[in-house]
């Protein structure tokens, strides 16, 4: 049977630049002065300036990872860590300037907040451009905004939590996060609130040889619920930019959270982002991860089950053509009695591109009664493309259910034949099978992103539409 | 003539499996195909299919006047072929009922949903396929009989030109077998023909079989009618085997 050549996923559709325009772009490099710089535009309190000074110091203290993709082409003098566009946070669309609302319409943005969201923020480079969410939740003392504005009016219950879920020392790109770190959603939903419709933050980087660094905090109160949805995309630069977002999430008791994100990076991104949910009891954070973009992705989810019958799902499905590298995974750590994780990864990698499915389950002494069933794909099209999987699982008690699944392959040639003998192409083959293997993400997806995923499937398995 | 296989050779993995087989099956008729574990029976099936793991050496395959001999396997569907496996795929992600449809686009032009429908639901009844089957995926979780009843499902909404069904009775109870059969019955008629790979008599007990092939070692040794499939049954293929051999 001839090899099929199936093409890359089709992101030109994000692949549109605007003219590189801003009201500030800082100078290529990290040094103290740009930090305080970055500080000092922005209007800062004190101790977050603190907090930048001391997470420099650690970013240069700690050396690169000794595993994962090969980051070396990454030259941080060579990235300006700070771009602000020519306008300031808009609570309505109209005001936005004309060339970054085009951006978000093209991206469907405003369409989806009319249909079907609560609320929306949008950034463009390194600062929120558009924040706006429904009144009534407003009413309900939901708070939906950007970290700046946050600081600036919520300056307590920032204080409280933020660094405290993802410490800067972790590793050495949180440490260069929360040194020029600009930007982001921060959401607080207050007790006994339920959100019926999701949240969303768009983040969109447009200039060239720079990086985006947005930090996300949420906080969900007792028996309150929440969607979020983050999107993410930028055009194609010949040179690297740099993604190295933080998110945090809080789930307080009986809360539920659940955090969504597509990743459509252009694929000369290098994605280095932290995320990490602290679930306290009876409380349950799901995510569900789609990446597609990016030339390097490392990123490993985590959840923190920290109180008694706390809850976590993570569904995810990372898609590598061509020249890509990308490293994700979960990681779950078990504190407490009877908490319980789900895992349910998949990987698709085509034409040379390289999926590793990186993954931490950790189950405490103290977590007996707790349950833990891990289940990961990799399916391969071609014979260029690299699949791996390396799990680590670090169980110590007894009393636990723990199962893992691991499996990696080739699309198979027998089930390409059985439906070829029903008169589908080979092509079309492919595509039924590639859909049927990315469904169970897609279907958790929210619906314009499952849409647009199967979309890009059906489009990169040419030749597989009707 | 519907099928016509001209001395058919294949090779797999270096090694020569078919050895010469000639065939002609005319519309109207319904031709079995027996023989011992190995001798190509399923490979015959394959070879017809293009089968990107089979070979074809020498030889020439004519479906309905057209030379199908070097088609793609859904160039080979589309000229209205049709082939029921021992061990058919379990496809995620796709229902049966969409699958259906899928497959039927290729093939006919027009397709009417709801008449699908109609006749879908009223096939899975007759079929006994448990309900629901139609949205699940296809054959996905399914046991052996249901998958074989899917199989026979699929035939009767593509109605091609030719059926070839390989061992479908195959780990079926006498129930599921009654079930096939019937099938068989519904989709057999005077424009189209069966080719029917097996090794049991069961399932012909109730099909009014024209032809019965012995084939031995990649060439059919011996043709003759229902009653062949009898003597199978009573004296196994041990007579066909030693002839092949002196021959």
């Amino acid at each position: 049977m001839p090899k099929t050549q199936i093409k890359d996923l089709n992101t030109n559709i994000y692949n549109f630049k605007n003219k590189d325009e801003y009201a500030y772009k800082i100078k290529n490099g990290l040094t103290k002065d740009i930090v305080c710089e970055i500080s000092q535009k922005k209007n800062e309190p004190k101790w977050m300036l603190d907090i930048r000074l001391k997470a420099l110091e650690t970013y240069e203290k700690l050396s690169l990872p000794t595993w994962g993709p090969d980051l070396s082409e990454l030259k941080m003098d060579e990235i300006a860590t700070y771009v602000k566009p020519k306008t300031n946070m808009k609570d309505n669309w109209d005001d936005v300037p004309e060339n970054i609302k085009d951006t978000f319409e093209k991206l469907g943005i405003p369409k989806s907040e009319r249909e079907y969201l609560a609320g929306v923020g949008a950034q463009y480079d390194s600062e929120v451009v558009y924040h706006s969410m429904k009144k009534d939740l407003l009413e309900q003392g939901v708070i939906y905004t950007s970290m700046e504005e946050a600081i600036e009016k919520y300056p307590e219950i920032v204080k409280e939590y933020f660094s405290k879920c993802v410490p800067l020392t972790e590793h050495k790109f949180i440490a260069l996060h929360y040194a020029v770190w600009s930007g982001g959603s921060f959401v607080y939903v207050p007790k006994n609130v339920k959100l019926e419709m999701p949240l969303q933050s768009y983040f969109r980087l447009n200039s060239p040889e720079s990086g985006q660094f947005e930090h996300t905090l949420i906080i969900v109160e007792d028996n309150s619920s929440l969607h979020f949805i983050e999107g993410c995309s930028a055009p194609k630069y010949n040179k690297v930019n740099l993604h190295a977002g933080c998110v945090e999430l809080f789930v307080k008791e009986n809360a539920y959270l659940r955090y969504s994100t597509v990743e459509n990076w252009s694929k000369n991104m290098l994605n280095l982002n932290t995320k990490k949910a602290i679930c306290e009891k009876n409380a349950q954070i799901d995510w569900v991860s789609g990446s597609f973009g990016s030339k390097i992705s490392m990123l490993y989810p985590m959840s923190i089950l920290k109180g008694e019958n706390s809850k976590t799902e993570y569904t995810g499905i990372s898609f590598a053509g061509a020249g890509q590298n990308l490293d994700t995974g979960f990681k779950v750590v078990h504190l407490a009695k009877n908490t319980s994780s789900v895992v349910n990864a998949k990987s698709l990698s085509k034409n040379g591109g390289i999926c590793t499915y990186r993954a931490l389950v950790k189950v405490t002494p103290n977590a007996t009664g707790s349950k833990c069933s891990v289940n990961c794909d990799g399916l391969m099209l071609d014979d260029k493309s690299r699949s791996d999987t390396l799990p680590v699982n670090d169980i110590q008690t007894n009393d636990v259910e723990f199962s893992h699944e691991a499996k990696v392959g080739k699309i198979s040639e027998k089930s390409i034949f059985y439906l070829m003998t029903r008169g589908l192409s080979e092509d079309d083959a492919k595509a039924t099978i590639v859909r049927g293997f990315a469904n169970p993400v897609s279907k958790e997806l929210p619906l314009e992103y499952a849409v647009e995923m199967n979309r890009l499937i059906n489009l990169e398995l040419e030749g597989a539409i009707g | 003539m519907l099928l016509q296989i001209k001395n058919l050779h294949t090779i797999a993995d270096d090694k020569e499996i078919l050895k010469g087989i000639n065939l002609n099956i005319n519309k109207g008729e319904i031709h079995v195909i027996m023989g011992p574990n190995g001798a190509g029976k399923t490979t015959l099936a394959n070879a017809i299919f293009s089968h990107p793991h089979h070979k074809k050496t020498c030889g020439e395959i004519i479906f309905d006047g057209e030379n199908i001999t070097n088609l793609k396997t859904d160039e080979i569907a589309k000229k209205g072929i049709f082939m029921s496996f021992q061990t058919p795929e379990e496809i995620e992600g796709i229902s049966l009922f969409n699958f259906i449809k899928q497959a039927k686009s290729k093939t006919n032009s027009k397709i009417d949903y709801f008449e699908l429908s109609d006749e879908i639901e009223k096939n899975i009844k007759s079929l006994k396929i448990k309900q629901g089957m139609e949205s699940r995926d296809l054959n996905v979780g399914c046991s052996g009989g249901e998958k074989k009843k899917n199989e026979i499902l699929q035939m009767l909404e593509l109605n091609p030109k030719l059926a070839i069904l390989d061992e479908t009775d195959s780990g079926l109870d006498v129930d599921a077998i009654k079930i096939v059969s019937k099938g068989i019955g519904m989709f057999s008629n005077k424009n189209n023909a069966m080719l029917i790979i097996t090794h049991s008599t069961k399932l012909l007990e109730s099909i009014p079989v024209d032809y019965v092939h012995i084939l031995v070692d990649g060439k059919i040794v011996y043709t003759g009618d229902a009653s062949l499939a009898n003597e199978i049954d009573k004296h196994g293929y041990s007579k066909f085997v030693t002839e092949a051999k002196n021959a």
